[in-house]
């Protein structure tokens, strides 16, 4: 896997995210697992059965941190004492990496827990940067941004989502963790080519992939994490890792989560392209 | 964020009396499948089935004394006054207890239990995650003043008296229940719960518990009057020699008695250095 500033050198294969219903399975089975996601903020707590099931999955396995609350987009500034409880966790993981969403989802210290589109234009994209900077000036760990699916578009966009992203982590200077789903599921939505999304964001600066599966409704696609993947994610999937080469990849399974060993199975599907683009490289 | 209307949809209009047809046309861009109303409208109905859902698992007990029309009542009058001020769901119910108490016509003729109910369910989220500090080694207080000695009780035991006997009613509700996790951009499914109060296992009896965590259990233990009076002692900061003057006065100093206590307190580590 190609190792970059962004993912922290490091060279990880297909992960899963690590789910409650999974901890028995894990722990005392012990599968051949490259690497875990963890949720960050379901470790954040001070004591009690979340930190002590995360020590004893890193004893065995390497963890990278997934946030879902910084809201880089949010416009009031990042809470230090978030800050300081994502670094008591940073440390305590060692990730090598750290990601959250490119979103805003809280104002006035009132917190949604969803992960809002942002309007897409060059004083946001400013904003945005700043605080990924300083979220990462203050975490010591190099951070990778993810694209979120998205249900609604604003008039004030001045640019396409591919190129809001390009902006802001070029401003940053940070990672992408590119969600392949959500990218379907945002091209469904708002009848954009996802290919051209692909196409356009800087390929050297993805750390990670996400895949997901999602529910299709009548009108518009629910990103609910709670299927496996489908063909045309996959086809997009293997466009991207064609641009970026191979890179760290993970599947979100967050509702009806089957067995640990159906969501595994699923998660290394990626490698029947990940060898395709293995198999390229060495003919090239 | 506006609570939706009792048919799950976006309301009309919002607070101010503008149309919400207008105000989400104003912002969001239509498609050719849904127009800006039904898109805002999306958001609005993920952010209601996202903190119900996690208010309905955080208070099992709750909803089943209240029953399920009464608690989704309650849930959306609670939501909309105190929305999540936090990054965690966890704390979505911390401020619930002050809200029960403060608009007793939600919960009325069940006051008295579901109060205690919310505190004991809150009681319980804290002995979840809360800090575990180092144990007090009680060798270290041999030779020490009793007239200075302060014993501190671990962050995540809460001292509860409570009108009934909620401890065995929720131990019953949980069982087999799944903890609660956030998961990752994904959406949330609407709910469906039982629709009917459980009042028939609701006795009054005068109780005291602690609520603790210990091997990475919550545990509800009961205590005698006694030994809550003592254990609340030292949380309100009483040094050993008040402590005991308070039982003594009280009739209860039994010395044989209270070094067994101590002993089995001891052992499940509830002591710490004070703050």
């Amino acid at each position: 896997m190609p190792a970059n500033d962004f993912n922290g050198m490091t060279d990880y294969g297909i992960g899963i995210g690590l789910r409650v219903p999974h901890y028995n399975h894990i722990l005392t089975e012990k599968p051949t697992v490259d690497w875990f996601e963890i949720i960050s903020e379901n470790f954040m707590v001070d004591g009690g059965r979340p930190l002590r099931i995360l020590e004893q999955i890193l004893e065995q396995y390497r963890v990278v941190q997934h946030g879902v609350s910084m809201y880089f987009g949010s416009a009031e500034p990042l809470n230090r004492e978030h800050l300081k409880k994502l670094k008591r966790l940073v440390k305590r993981t060692n990730t090598p990496w750290l990601s959250d969403h490119l979103c805003w989802g809280s104002v006035d210290g009132r917190y949604t827990h969803d992960l809002l589109p942002m309007p897409y234009t060059f004083a946001a994209a400013k904003v945005t940067a700043r605080k990924i900077r300083e979220a990462r000036d203050f975490l010591e760990v190099p951070i990778a941004v993810e694209n979120v699916s998205s249900y609604a578009e604003f008039h004030v966009s001045e640019m396409t989502e591919w190129e809001f992203l390009a902006e802001v982590v070029e401003q940053a200077d940070c990672g992408i963790l590119l969600d392949v789903n959500n990218i379907y599921v945002s091209s469904q939505n708002h009848n954009f080519n996802p290919y051209d999304y692909l196409n356009f964001i800087p390929a050297e600066r993805v750390a990670q992939f996400h895949i997901a599966g999602h529910s299709k409704y009548e009108r518009f696609i629910l990103d609910t994490h709670d299927h496996a993947v489908i063909d045309p994610v996959w086809k997009l999937y293997a466009h991207a890792i064609a641009r970026t080469g191979k890179t760290a990849t993970l599947l979100e399974w967050d509702a009806r989560i089957p067995s640990f060993d159906e969501v595994h199975n699923e998660a290394l599907k990626a490698n029947r392209y990940l060898e395709a683009i293995e198999e390229k490289t060495a003919a090239a | 964020m506006q609570p939706l209307t009792a048919d799950g949809d976006m309301r009309p209009r919002w607070r101010d009396g503008r149309s919400m047809k207008k105000v989400a046309t104003g912002f969001i861009k239509p498609n050719d499948r849904l127009n800006s109303f039904e898109r805002l409208e999306i958001y609005n109905r993920q952010y209601w089935y996202r903190i119900k859902d996690c208010f309905y698992e955080d208070y099992p007990g709750l909803r089943a004394i209240l029953g399920e029309d009464r608690f989704e009542r309650l849930a959306l009058a609670y939501l909309e006054q105190y929305p999540s001020e936090s990054f965690t769901l966890r704390n979505l119910g911390r401020r619930l207890v002050g809200f029960l108490e403060a608009n007793p016509r939600l919960i009325k003729p069940l006051q008295k239990p579901a109060v205690d109910m919310a505190r004991l369910e809150w009681a319980h989220i804290e002995a979840f995650d809360n800090e575990a500090r180092p144990r007090l080694q009680v060798d270290s207080l041999l030779g020490a003043d009793p007239d200075k000695v302060q014993l501190g009780l671990q962050p995540h035991l809460t001292l509860l008296q409570l009108g009934y006997e909620l401890d065995n009613f929720l131990v019953k509700l949980r069982h087999g229940q799944a903890l609660r996790s956030e998961a990752s951009n994904a959406m949330t499914q609407r709910r469906v719960g039982q629709r009917r109060p459980i009042k028939k296992h609701l006795r009054p009896k005068s109780i005291s518990l602690a609520v603790h965590r210990h091997d990475d259990t919550v545990y509800y233990k009961r205590l005698q009057p006694a030994q809550f009076r003592l254990l609340s002692a030292f949380k309100s900061g009483a040094t050993l020699t008040e402590a005991c003057e308070m039982l003594a006065e009280s009739g209860d100093l039994d010395a044989e008695q209270i070094k067994k206590w101590f002993e089995t307190w001891a052992s499940l580590g509830w002591f710490c250095e004070p703050e």
